[in-house]
């Protein structure tokens, strides 16, 4: 007998008792999204950025090597999408749109079309994403409702930098993946 | 208070009968005092709690038949332990023949606080207790009975033993910083795990001295006994009460 | 060794053991605060606990419809009965691919399988890329704690220990340096790996993807630049839809660190193009486990770590003293039904105080059932009340006393025995503890005389 079809043999000869699913209610959430959207970046270590800065920092040449998916930083894109995502190793910066933005968490979804390749968001040294302020919504249960039945094969919520406190609790960011989180609110 | 006065019964466990007698008798009082008509049912026995806490409870159907029969025909059944009080509602086995009797007297059983706050409905004592009293939640009936909110919950903050307290002329009620943290007590944990409940003990008589406390109160004797031991061990010199006998002292 | 016996010899290190009850702590008083922040709080837990029900009265059903959307996506599925067929699954992959290194990130299933043990004999080279458990991976340890798995070290045992291991400076024990090192390290396996294996946090039957949950974006890192991704997923480990991700991901961050989300949260429905991704479904004791009744809801774990911070045994005794794959309370319940031998103490390492139910995001009545464990344990060792003084299974009864304690034998017991032989070492409660004077008259003597 394949181990399959053993595993779910053994489930239904239990013969469990069905109980049936409970539905989520409604509840409230904060009457300022934006507010609270930024409070929470804010507490996951996120940086609140204009677009304005980082035009400057990557003119200062703050970053040298930018991949931006966005057109409004399109003329500072110095670096085409690879098909292999290592010859990003080296990438410092890479500039996305993100779908929305989840007000109690800092959550910010994106989806394969959002990211060029699903490495892009991780391998950068920095990251800046770009988001509507008015695709905020309050919670989690609001923001699957927005997902909803979406296709992507990847889905992503990013809610600050990489980060870790592995060592005695003390937090340090910049763990393995994007040292930062520059969130523009357009 | 039923204008019928119920009969009330009094459980005392068996090491608050052997070691703590005064706790006993200010219960007693102290139900008095509140207008109770108490009596003290003298065969009763352990109720079997460490026996079925170190995993013996197929063990206790003897001593739970025996406390059925003893108790069954109170309308309630008050006892200074919230630990106790626990056992017989929890994890005592079934008993045949009397399974009627034992589910009436699961809704019969009270700990001492909460038969105050919630039978006799008492709002508030008066009294006079001029001491920094700090509170030792013991689990069992923290957790066990919802004697108090737990820290753990996110709940309206409430204490049966606190509202009874609070009114206390003179009382000053010592915020610890773990409100509702273990003794390390546990029965025979005390025993098999001897260095962790020692280590517990020690940990929250000192939550209780670097908040000022000058006597230590909980509901259940065999938390504080526990405490108290360490604390006699080490020199400490913090005090020791059940809160029956500060309630019944206060109103005197 | 028994759970005393590691208790006592952690909490030989004094110093150390209250730093690590005080830190914990400090984790568990976050949870407090942010789920204090969610009125919802305890509607979530009840939400998150019936789709567990739900879940674990239908898991064949929900298992078949995760099966077959995840195979419609392009994921290849898997199944294996126990530790051993998941790890051969996975080094079949790996030598289809002639791959020779792997990255893996937390994965606590994978542990419990011994995997890397498995794979470092087939001449694989495994890197665990979480930072905590590549320190402990390079100490040869397990993991003390499911999202934790350093908490059990200090800093400058790790800044000992990376100096050695990858050459930082000798006495520098600065997290951020210590980190950088490890990134340095880690960001060359990340690129030369081109398999990656990763846990997994829910599985979705109606959808067939997974989600994994990090703050250090490890899962990620790794698979995103690896040819093919094995995920490893425990079978219980499945919701019903999609929309039920939003009770449980409000709740396993807040409750595992005090964080309203983890800063990465993937959801992966099928490969990217070009690559691979395969799925293992896992028994290894959990239908036995949703065949025990009493035991069943404690494959509603989702696996935040609260239990462990909050439980007063775990913080002064450590991870390894529970000498299983998942300590702790929850690792209390779960290991007997895997071997109730070797795990026979752990149901006792607790004082039955309950606070790890009331923390636990989806409601498991943990101290319950390490209550019923307690029962199933002495009726398996065939010991009576009778031969509790004599060593019962793995000597944890030591003493008499331990249920003499409160029986009234007690008293007739310090009526008749000298001071020594209370106090007398073997005399296990007297050892640190006075007993309490004994009164002139019991409770009943006195009734008899003043109320008879
Ligand atoms: S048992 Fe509950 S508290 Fe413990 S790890 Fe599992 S989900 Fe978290």
């Amino acid at each position: 007998m394949s181990s399959r079809s053993e595993i779910l043999g053994k489930i239904k000869s239990l013969k469990l008792e069905q109980k049936p699913l409970p539905e989520t209610p409604v509840f409230a959430v904060s009457n300022n999204l934006e507010e609270s959207f930024v409070k929470s970046i804010l507490s996951n270590k996120g940086e609140i950025w204009t677009l304005q800065e980082l035009e400057g920092k990557i003119q200062s040449g703050s970053f040298p090597k930018v991949y931006a998916k966005v057109p409004e930083f399109k003329s500072f894109s110095n670096q085409e999408l690879p098909s292999d995502p290592h010859e990003f190793a080296d990438l410092d910066l890479a500039i996305i749109r993100g779908q929305f933005g989840v007000a109690e968490n800092g959550a910010i979804w994106l989806e394969d079309s959002d990211l060029g390749l699903r490495a892009v968001p991780f391998i950068a040294e920095h990251l800046a994403i770009l988001l509507d302020r008015n695709q905020l919504v309050g919670n989690m249960h609001q923001a699957y409702q927005k997902v909803g039945m979406a296709e992507s094969g990847f889905g992503l919520f990013i809610a600050g930098p990489s980060k870790t406190a592995d060592i005695e609790q003390s937090l340090v960011i910049g763990a393995h993946g994007a040292r930062s989180l520059l969130l523009i609110l357009t | 208070m039923k204008p019928e006065s119920p009969h009330i019964a009094l459980f005392i466990p068996c090491y608050v009968d052997q070691f703590y007698p005064e706790v006993g008798v200010s219960t007693l009082e102290l139900l008095e005092k509140l207008g109770c008509k108490v009596s003290y049912p003298q065969g009763q026995t352990c109720c079997g709690q460490p026996m079925a806490n170190a995993g013996f409870e197929r063990n206790t159907v003897g001593t739970t038949r025996h406390f059925i029969e003893t108790f069954k025909d109170y309308d309630y059944v008050v006892a200074p332990s919230g630990s106790c009080v626990l056992h017989v509602k929890e994890h005592t086995p079934s008993i045949p023949g009397l399974e009627k009797e034992q589910a009436e007297l699961h809704h019969k059983v009270y700990e001492l606080t909460e038969f105050i706050t919630d039978v006799l409905k008492v709002e508030r004592i008066d009294g006079s207790y001029p001491h920094r009293v700090g509170y030792h939640a013991s689990c069992h009936g923290q957790r066990g009975l919802r004697l108090a909110s737990s820290s753990e919950l996110n709940e309206e903050p409430f204490s049966k033993a606190k509202k009874l307290l609070e009114n206390l002329a003179g009382l000053e009620w010592v915020q610890l910083s773990r409100t509702d943290e273990c003794c390390g007590f546990g029965g025979t944990f005390a025993v098999t795990e001897e260095a962790l409940s020692i280590q517990m003990g020690k940990d929250r008589l000192e939550d209780h001295m670097v908040h000022g406390a000058e006597i230590l109160t909980g509901g259940d004797m065999s938390c504080i006994m526990h405490l108290q031991g360490i604390a006699s061990r080490n020199k400490q010199t913090l005090q020791f009460k059940h809160i029956a006998e500060i309630l019944n002292e206060a109103i005197s | 060794m028994s759970h005393p016996v590691q208790a006592a010899e952690f909490l030989q290190d004094a110093a150390k053991a209250k730093w690590h009850d005080e830190t914990l702590w400090f984790v568990r008083d976050k949870r407090d605060k942010i789920s204090h922040t969610i009125p919802e709080w305890e509607q979530l837990r009840e939400l998150a606990s019936k789709i567990k029900d739900n879940v674990l009265g239908n898991l064949d059903i929900y298992l078949e419809d995760f099966e077959r959307n995840a195979t419609k996506n392009g994921i290849k599925v898997h199944w294996a009965k126990d530790a051993e067929e998941h790890n051969a699954i996975v080094l079949s992959i790996l030598q289809e691919k002639n791959c020779k290194a792997i990255v893996k990130s937390k994965s606590i299933l994978t542990e419990e399988c011994h995997l890397n043990p498995y794979l470092e004999k087939s001449g694989i080279e495994v890197v665990d890329t979480d930072l905590g458990e590549r320190i402990v991976q390079f100490l040869n340890q397990p993991p003390s704690h499911i999202v934790l798995p350093a908490i059990h070290l200090k800093k400058g045992e790790i800044s000992d220990l990376f100096h050695e291991k990858l050459h930082t400076e000798k006495g520098n024990d600065d997290p951020t340096y210590l980190t950088q090192a490890a990134r340095v390290h880690l960001r060359e396996k990340f690129l030369g790996a081109k398999v990656a294996i990763t846990g997994v946090n829910f599985g979705i039957a109606e959808t067939g993807e997974f989600v994994v949950c990090t703050n250090e974006g490890n899962a990620d890192m790794g698979v995103h630049l690896a040819d093919v991704h094995i995920a490893c997923m425990g079978i219980e480990k499945i919701i019903p839809k999609r929309q039920h991700l939003s009770v449980f991901l409000r709740l396993l961050a807040r409750s595992a660190t005090g964080q309203s989300i983890t800063n990465y949260t993937s959801h992966f429905r099928s490969p990217a193009a070009g690559r691979e991704m395969h799925i293992i479904l896992v028994d290894n004791g959990r239908t036995a486990q949703l065949g025990r009744e009493t035991f069943r809801n404690s494959l509603k774990c989702i696996r935040c770590g609260a239990c462990m911070n909050t439980c007063p045994i775990y913080r002064r005794s450590g991870g390894f003293s529970y000498e299983s794959t998942v300590p702790g309370p929850i690792g209390s319940i779960l290991s007997p039904g895997l071997d109730l031998k070797k795990y026979s103490t752990l149901p006792f390492a607790s004082t039955l105080c309950g606070s790890c139910s009331d923390v636990c995001p989806v409601k498991i009545n943990i101290h319950e059932q390490l209550y019923a464990w307690r029962q199933e344990i002495t009726k398996a060792q065939g010991t009576s009340p009778k031969s509790l003084s004599m060593s019962l299974g793995n000597g944890i009864f030591k003493s008499p006393l331990a249920y003499k304690i409160s029986g009234t034998l007690m008293r007739a017991a310090l009526k008749t025995l000298p001071d020594s032989l209370i106090y007398n070492p073997l005399n296990t409660y007297g050892k640190s503890r006075d007993l309490p004077e004994l009164p002139k008259e019991s409770f009943k003597d006195w009734y008899k005389k003043n109320r008879g």
